[in-house]
């Protein structure tokens, strides 16, 4: 086995084992990037100079010396942060985020910046400015997105683990894609502190791995209340590693019927199904539960995540950061920056969520969303009453080509109808690997439980990872 | 309710100053968008509360006490223009 193929549960036993051969761990990931990356992409800043600089780090943290890859809309002090995006290019943040700095004090070593969607706005990598990232099973298809360089980089081998951020699926959809586990914790779980936000109501950051163990391992760094975030929540948490292993007899997971309907792909169908025929055979049950309003969460985020990120990148105006159209005169500085610097995606974006929240739209449309918003979380509040985990497709179907969805917004959007809700409700889901299309690109399940449940998914996630296997499965690069 | 929108005036309001080619564009991308969203007209919604978040905090606050920031020259340095302490933008008041 390489060093690079290291499970992140691997890499710190291995240091742990032997300190001094940290360098030698990163020698081994940095090649392997410098040969796979320029195929992949996933990358959109690495220096090998600045990964050295920090391999003498803490040497007895639970981390100590594992590399850690970042998506490039959290920020990360003195390293340049871009959220793929012209408007932000050349802006080095003058601090950490929340995440990059308990990832640091646990020691991790932080590797490198990963491709996204622009301002995370997209479900395939293709709306980034540096161009997009390619699918590792195959370089012709999508990674997902908007983490898509994260996972991307998970699943090729060229980062031991990555953290990705989730607005409405871009941890779980790209999860899925490309074959490795992606987990969107409870809103407030995490802190927000440092991420560049999109929509703040519905932004979680959360890991993206090769196993669920790894997941675990990088929630019990993360989570956590951060004064720093008004919105991060109070909550004590467990060690996630302990649910581990445990095996899930007794447990209730729920198929919500709406979820097996018309736009499904029917291969996916079969594994998804498939995988609760698992759960099964290992002691849950499984039974038929409703989500009447799941139909409408497209539309309800095509209105909420909108208006909030057209006010959240209203601070874009070539002032302070990045990148500034030069004129004499300020209006005309403003107007231009925007439209030069922003790219198709996000101005659609910004230009639908000014709309809904201008006067005279927004009771028709911000305010009809916000209710419809309490609607689909009743569902899920009702459907927690009866079930432990609701098990389902990550997305409505395998990866799709490069330029397939690109031009065609609305369909685009709907790849991400299996994932929206959970952040419209608030609720942690997770997306892990379940096989395999007949064109051998991966496919992955989602389980949803109640806010702060991650303990359950956990316990679920890890018992049909250790019965499947599916993870053994890598790409030819 | 199909919407046509005046894009226009909303790229007036989220300040973009967009170019001829991309109007068509966005214009027809943001109906076909609308028209798809106008789905949750069909649902009643009147005795219904909005949900803004998810979690039920309200007013977090923290002691008002005073620690130092040391960022001002970080940020000022990759600024896009700055003058001594402060970020340098067009002139805004005319004939000053």
């Amino acid at each position: 086995m390489e060093l690079y193929q290291f499970t992140l549960k691997q890499a710190q036993e291995f240091l742990a084992k032997d300190p001094d051969r940290r360098g030698e761990l990163i020698a081994a990931l940095s090649n392997r990037l410098k040969i796979v990356d320029p195929k992949v992409k996933a990358y959109v800043n690495f220096d090998s100079k600045r990964v050295e600089l920090q391999k003498d780090g803490r040497k007895k943290s639970p981390l100590s010396g594992v590399p850690i890859s970042i998506k490039d809309n959290i920020v990360t002090q003195d390293w340049e942060t871009t959220c793929a995006s012209k408007i932000l290019k050349g802006f080095i943040p003058p601090y950490d985020a929340t995440v990059v700095r308990k990832l640091r004090e646990a020691g991790a070593v932080i590797f490198g910046k990963c491709n996204m969607d622009e301002f995370a706005f997209g479900s395939s990598c293709e709306t980034s400015c540096f161009g997009p990232t390619h699918n590792p099973w195959n370089l012709d298809y999508v990674p997902g997105g908007s983490s898509g360089g994260s996972a991307a980089a998970v699943a090729s081998d060229i980062a031991i683990a990555a953290l990705g951020s989730d607005t409405g699926g871009s941890i779980r959809q790209p999860a899925s894609f490309c074959g490795v586990v992606g987990l969107k914790p409870t809103y407030g779980r995490v802190s927000r502190y440092g991420l560049v936000a999109f929509g703040s109501s519905l932004d979680q950051i959360g890991p993206i791995t090769k196993t669920v163990e790894d997941c675990a391992m990088i929630m019990n760094v993360l989570a956590g209340h951060d004064e720093r975030d008004s919105t991060s929540a109070n909550v004590p948490a467990p060690d996630y590693t302990s649910f581990l292993s445990k095996d899930v007899k007794g447990l209730k997971i729920g198929l919500p019927k709406e979820y097996f309907v018309k736009g499904l792909d029917p291969e996916v169908e079969k594994m998804v199904r498939q995988a609760a025929k698992v759960f099964q055979d290992l002691g849950a049950t499984c039974v038929e539960v409703n989500l009447p309003h799941m139909k409408y969460a497209v539309a309800v985020y095509y209105i909420v995540a909108v208006a909030e990120a057209s006010s959240n990148l209203g601070r874009f105006d070539g002032v302070q950061y990045g990148f500034r159209h030069e004129s004499t005169n300020l209006r005309d500085m403003y107007f231009e920056t925007r439209d030069q610097g922003f790219g198709a995606e996000a101005k659609r974006r910004i230009l639908l969520g000014t709309f809904v929240l201008s006067a005279g739209y927004y009771d028709a449309y911000y305010l009809k969303g916000l209710k419809v918003r309490t609607l689909i979380k009743q569902d899920f509040d009702q459907a927690f009453q009866k079930v432990d985990l609701i098990l389902g497709p990550t997305a409505p179907t395998p990866p799709f080509k490069i330029g397939e969805k690109i031009n065609d917004p609305l369909s685009m959007y709907l790849s991400d109808i299996y994932t929206i809700s959970a952040n419209l409700a608030g609720v942690p889901a997770m997306s892990i690997p379940c096989g395999f299309s007949d064109k051998g690109l991966p496919v992955g399940v989602q389980l949803t439980a109640k806010p702060f449940g991650e303990s359950t998914i956990f316990r679920a996630a890890s018992a049909y990872e250790q019965t499947t296997k599916w993870y053994e499965k890598k790409p030819n690069l | 309710m199909s919407q046509k929108i005046n894009i226009d005036q909303i790229a007036e309001l989220a300040r973009l100053s967009l170019k001829p080619n991309e109007q068509a564009k966005l214009s027809k991308d943001l109906e076909e968008i609308l028209a798809y969203v106008d789905q949750l007209q069909e649902l009643k919604t009147d005795s219904v509360q909005p949900t803004s978040h998810v979690l039920p905090i309200e007013n977090v606050f923290r002691k008002d006490s005073r620690k130092p920031s040391e960022v001002r020259e970080a940020v000022l340095k990759y600024a896009p223009k700055s003058e001594g302490k402060f970020f340098k933008v067009p002139k805004i008041i005319e004939g000053a």
